[in-house]
């Protein structure tokens, strides 16, 4: 985590930087379809993260070495616009970037039903534009809509969601503050029905009952983010129904 | 981790393997939760400011550390540096290939980079030459020369060793050599998931027969300072928390066995 600093990131009726309780998300938005050319996208909002996901796919996965005789690839990519942060970003993948994209790609590779598309690979870009902490369950919990929205056949929705400790506590989804002068982060990618872990990391310093206390937050909220996912995809599919024909 | 894409495991093999986990062994008369002999030499290269060789059963790795004078981080102007990277040379295994950093050493090199970073292990607040100008960069390079799984841990193990054995080239700055200083020991274990099982040390063959993979560093006093699950598998939260309590409880025997 960040470097150790005098700002109180809980003031004395505890309350956050930004106003939130505990265990209160930031404003989550999530809209599906937001680009032409894509065979599936989403957008996504989540305080003051803006993240594209665009899906491509199943197509023949290539170069042909990569192929999996009995499943498809996920590739997702992970990657930040130079104007997403507060210093100008170096375009072009990085190390954190490659890192996030792999984790990201296992995460979503457990979702969708992998094994009905031998030989092929899916791509899901992820484009971060504006970047405000949280960006890889960000854009994990948008990439999973944008697959969904692509009409790629899947398990479950992955749910990205972080919990982290401030001024020695426990609260859920770490702010841009938060996250650079908190004490630990804990980002987990977690299917929502089944409560299956597919992604988590983990830096900073947690004893092993904070550690329960934070995945419980986690789990907690993993709901109600799942519903603003169902209900992106709702409002996509009832109006694809109604076009043609109410059916 | 790399995976052999040629597919080298028979199926004898695998069965094996599967039905001795279901009694509760290993192919290779290990416990779930034991880890393989490991050996450490340190000093193995003088040239470097410090360096470990070590043998995690047939993995081999070689850790080397550098230290050279160069400008800190903008946003850490009062801490020296600290780089990790990873090399899989090609003679370590058929399938790994020459090249710039892939998907593979990148992950490996950060998670180690993590569990030493994050257990704040180097007192990079001593590295300091001059205040936002001058400060230590501390260069650690693992060179994987023959692998057979765990490469996370065996890294690590490199890692911890050639630090504590590190110098400084304080005379190159008008002061005197010292010793890299050195806070605690963070202690990573890795596991793997087969079936329903969660081993420890993941040899080659095993790492080829898992779903998922779990890296738990923790610190001496049992907290949990970095964690990283690889692979396309899930754990329940229930798998997660036994796998916490594996890396608290073998941490503790690495710990008493090689890094006093």
């Amino acid at each position: 985590m960040g470097t150790a600093s005098d700002i109180k990131l809980i003031d004395e009726n505890g309350l956050r930087i930004d106003g939130r309780s505990p265990t209160e998300l930031r404003p989550i938005k999530i809209e599906t379809d937001v680009l032409d050319r894509a065979d599936g996208s989403a957008y996504i909002e989540w305080g003051g993260n803006k993240i594209l996901v665009a899906v491509y796919g199943p197509r023949e996965a290539y170069p042909k070495h990569t192929q999996d005789i009995e499943k498809a690839i996920i590739k997702a990519r992970y990657n930040m616009a130079a104007f997403s942060v507060d210093e100008r970003k170096r375009p072009g993948p990085d190390r954190r970037s490659v890192e996030i994209s792999k984790v990201i790609s296992e995460a979503l590779s457990n979702a969708v039903m992998v094994e009905q598309f031998p030989r092929a690979q899916i791509d899901v870009f992820i484009e971060v534009l504006q970047a405000d902490a949280g960006t890889r369950i960000a854009g994990l919990t948008a990439a999973s809509v944008a697959l969904a929205s692509a009409g790629i056949p899947m398990r479950d929705l992955v749910v990205g969601c972080t919990a982290g400790k401030i001024d020695g506590q426990i609260v859920l989804d770490l702010g841009k503050e938060e996250d650079n002068f908190g004490q630990a982060d804990l980002p987990m990618g977690i299917l929502a029905k089944s409560g299956k872990v597919v992604l988590i990391q983990m830096d900073g310093d947690l004893s092993l009952e904070e550690f329960d206390k934070a995945t419980e937050m986690i789990l907690d909220a993993i709901k109600r983010i799942n519903e603003i996912q169902r209900q992106a995809l709702a409002g996509k599919f009832i109006s694809l129904a109604l076009e043609r024909g109410g059916e | 981790m790399p995976r052999d894409e040629a597919g080298v495991l028979s199926e004898i093999k695998r069965d094996y393997i599967i039905r001795k986990l279901k009694e509760g062994k290993r192919d290779d008369g290990r416990g779930l939760n034991e880890f393989r002999e490991i050996t450490i030499q340190t000093n193995y290269i003088p040239r470097a400011a410090g360096s470990a060789f070590v043998k995690l059963g047939r993995t081999k790795i070689v850790a080397g550390i550098k230290i050279e004078s160069g400008e800190p981080f903008p946003d850490t102007p009062n801490q020296g540096v600290l780089t990790t990277n990873v090399e899989l040379l090609p003679m370590a295994f058929p399938t790994f290939e020459a090249g710039p950093p892939n998907e593979t050493s990148i992950e490996i090199a950060r998670v180690v980079d993590r569990g030493i970073r994050e257990s704040k292990m180097i007192e990079l607040e001593k590295l300091v030459i001059e205040p936002a100008k001058k400060v230590y960069i501390v260069f650690v390079d693992i060179n994987v020369i023959d692998y057979d799984g765990n490469l996370i841990d065996a890294c690590t193990m490199g890692v911890l060793s050639a630090l504590k054995t590190a110098i400084v080239p304080g005379s190159k700055e008008g002061g005197k050599d010292f010793a890299l200083p050195i806070r605690n020991f963070p202690v990573s274990v890795t596991m793997v998931k087969i079936g329903d099982e969660i081993i420890v040390d993941p040899s080659v063959e095993e790492e080829q027969l898992s779903s998922a993979r779990i890296t738990v560093s923790m610190s001496e006093e049992g907290h949990i300072r970095a964690m990283q699950k690889g692979d396309s598998g899930s754990f329940t939260l229930d798998e997660i928390r036994k796998a916490i309590k594996i890396s608290s409880d073998t941490g503790k025997l690495i710990r008493e066995k090689y890094l006093q």
